[in-house]
């Protein structure tokens, strides 16, 4: 997958699970600029890019993600 | 298993805030809740139930029960939901000196829990149970010595278990069961639990979820009293009107044996109070015989509160059914191999519980016993007599049967039907539906592919084969018409055959029609159909009579084709 298929793809996650089809995400999306996205969102948002992925993030990619461009790097890598 | 995702009940959920709740739940835990009280709420949501639901704060058990003045208390819940995870029961585990006391210790405090509540507030309590996670510590060994943590865990649910027959409110959730069946690696994720502190995975919400439905629906008295079976293929292999009582699979050998479990378990459910009926497409003597006569047949008649067959659509003896027992529909679950009887009754009848049966026979079992369908919040002595109670009900009443929709239905399933002449193609079809088909079947010619073969080539009969399609899908060929020219006046039906699958949907009308305008696209104007019996065609013994032939003797019938209005059918 492209780095802009995945993005693609991550958006239409992002959407489903912010239930809003307005978002548009970029590299330097941080979870202060979706209103919904704390810590519990998160959680949701990892276990279905995980799905959607069929992949397995670490407990550091979990906790360390600064924002959706290292996402991206760590998908870029599965 | 649900077939909702944790995404689906959030959305539910969400929808559900501004709704007037049925009722409040509290849930507290000493993890991370949100999520779990997220997928409640949906669940309950998509059953259209409400619940007002507070989930308390992180790890706060303690302070909600002991404090007479706390949130639990004020709030006075219908229910109260305690989920303590096993990782932090491992932490004290290992933090307590007494290990061999541990289960007893922490069994005591959880019954505290349970009697404090109970002194405070009119409530009922779902206390899940410990998943048994092993540290692997003892290896297998674990088992074998009470200072393993696996040991205790196991022993800490038996005691609850035990506890919980002497608390009427407290309800357990077997926790255990579900990540059993997901498998561990799909119920939690470590990285979760230390991420969140969330000890179940997005992915098993949903199914503890319905795990706490399934558990407040039977307090609040919804729950399953009464399952419909079909037979055919469904209590057993084969078509007992086709195959007969020595072709039928059940019993110990290949597939009869899946047939043979499932009845086991249908008999263990009405020894626990669950009503067997029967409602199955046969001739009643036919239907009864392997009841009466075949060794290996688990379940006997006696078994069953009432046992309709008949040839009458499935919708119709259902309501029939639910009349007599005087129950829910709701509380009805209906079991059958076909999809178009269940198609049929979840359009009629939607508040009946119609499990999809996977086509595999040997599926069957598992997949009901995944639904969970009979969640019971009591058990007594009675529960055990119910079916000899319910039978003798039956004897005194005789309900009215309600045939209203069905013609609704038969126009909603748009079906479409094929006719063609006897083609190479359909020739061994045809030829294998002349040799199996018993019931639906005037004068029983069997023919072999060539025989077929001869016919089509033959002018003087006239030869047809119908093919039935619906919304839901493809029949195939489902019956065969076979007719000589007698002379230029008289047309002969000397064969007619149909498949049992697609009785009473308008094919037998759309049939006959045709018949009659085959008739005139030659210029005959008489019409003879025969029906010669066999000892089990009886179904069909009348069928020229009922639609529009005279008799001419005991077997025999004729139509003039001039004096026939077509019938009504809904197929196309």
């Amino acid at each position: 997958m492209t780095r802009n298929e995945i993005l693609e793809k991550v958006t239409g996650i992002f959407r489903d699970v912010f239930d809003d089809d307005s978002i548009v995400i970029t590299d330097e999306t941080v979870a202060a600029d979706i209103e919904d996205w704390d810590s519990l969102t998160h959680i949701t948002l990892i276990s279905e890019i995980e799905d959607g992925f069929n992949c397995k993030f670490s407990m550091k990619d979990v906790l360390g993600m600064k924002n959706v461009g290292e996402m991206l790097d760590i998908l870029e890598k599965v | 298993m649900t077939e909702y995702s944790f995404l689906k009940l959030k959305k539910e959920h969400k929808k559900a805030l501004a709704a007037q709740p049925d009722f409040k739940m509290f849930l507290m835990g000493d993890c991370a809740t949100q999520h779990l009280a997220t997928s409640i709420s949906g669940y309950f949501a998509t059953n259209n139930v409400i619940v007002d639901l507070t989930d308390a704060d992180y790890d706060l058990i303690d302070a909600q029960i002991l404090d007479d003045n706390s949130e639990l208390y004020s709030k006075a819940p219908d229910f109260v939901v305690i989920f303590m995870c096993t990782e932090k029961l491992e932490d004290a585990f290992l933090r307590c000196s007494d290990k061999q006391s541990f289960a007893e210790n922490m069994y005591e405090k959880i019954i505290g829990y349970w009697n404090r509540i109970n002194s405070n507030i009119k409530t009922n309590i779902i206390q899940f149970l410990f998943t048994e996670n092993d540290n692997k510590v003892f290896g297998n060994y674990a088992l074998k010595t009470s200072e393993s943590f696996l040991f205790q865990v196991k022993k800490l649910n038996y005691l609850l278990s035990l506890g919980c027959q002497k608390t009427k409110n407290a309800f357990l959730l077997d926790l255990n069961s579900i990540q059993a069946s997901f498998g561990q690696n799909h119920f939690k994720d470590d990285k979760l639990y230390y991420a969140a502190k969330m000890p179940i995975t997005t992915e098993a919400l949903p199914e503890v979820a319905k795990n706490v439905f399934d558990i407040v629906s039977a307090v609040k008295g919804k729950f399953k009293k009464c399952i419909i079976c079909d037979l055919d293929n469904t209590l057993w292999g084969g078509v007992i009107g086709d195959d007969g009582l020595n072709g039928i699979q059940i019993g110990e050998l290949g597939v009869g044996h899946a047939f043979e479990d499932l009845q086991k378990w249908l008999k263990s459910l009405k020894e626990r109070g669950i009503i067997l009926c029967v409602c199955s497409k046969n001739n009643e003597n036919i239907a009864k015989e392997p009841f009466e006569k075949h060794p290996e047949m688990i379940l006997k008649l006696d078994d069953f509160s009432i046992f309709v067959a008949n040839w009458e659509d499935k919708a119709s003896n259902i309501q029939y059914i639910q009349q007599t027992l005087n129950i829910g529909m709701d509380s009805i679950v209906f079991l059958d191999d076909n999809p178009f009887e269940r198609n049929l009754v979840r359009n009629i009848i939607p508040q009946v519980t119609v499990p999809e049966l996977p086509e595999d026979p040997s599926l069957y079992l598992g997949y009901l016993k995944s639904l969970n369908l009979f969640e019971t919040a009591s058990f007594s002595e009675s529960d055990k007599s119910r079916t000899e109670q319910y039978q003798s009900e039956m004897k005194r009443i005789n309900s009215e049967k309600n045939f209203g929709s069905y013609d609704d239905y038969l126009i909603s399933l748009e079906m479409v039907a094929e006719v063609h002449p006897f083609d190479e193609f359909q020739t061994p079809r045809i030829a294998q539906l002349t040799q199996r088909s018993n019931q639906f079947n005037l004068r029983t010619v069997r023919c072999t592919e060539k025989d077929i073969a001869d016919y089509a080539a033959n002018p003087q009969y006239i030869t047809r084969y119908f093919m039935l399609r619906d919304k839901f899908g493809d029949h195939g060929l489902i019956s065969v018409l076979l007719m000589k020219k007698e002379n230029e006046h008289t047309l002969f039906i000397e064969n007619w055959l149909m498949s049992c699958r697609v009785l009473k949907r308008g094919m037998e009308e759309y049939i006959i029609n045709t018949i009659v305008s085959i008739a005139k696209e030659h210029g005959i104007d008489l019409i003879i159909g025969e029906y010669i019996p066999t000892p089990k065609n009886a179904m069909v013994a009348d069928i020229y009579a009922k639609h529009g032939f005279k008799r001419i003797d005991n077997n025999r019938f004729m139509l003039s084709v001039d004096d026939y209005s077509p019938e009504k059918t809904y197929i196309k």
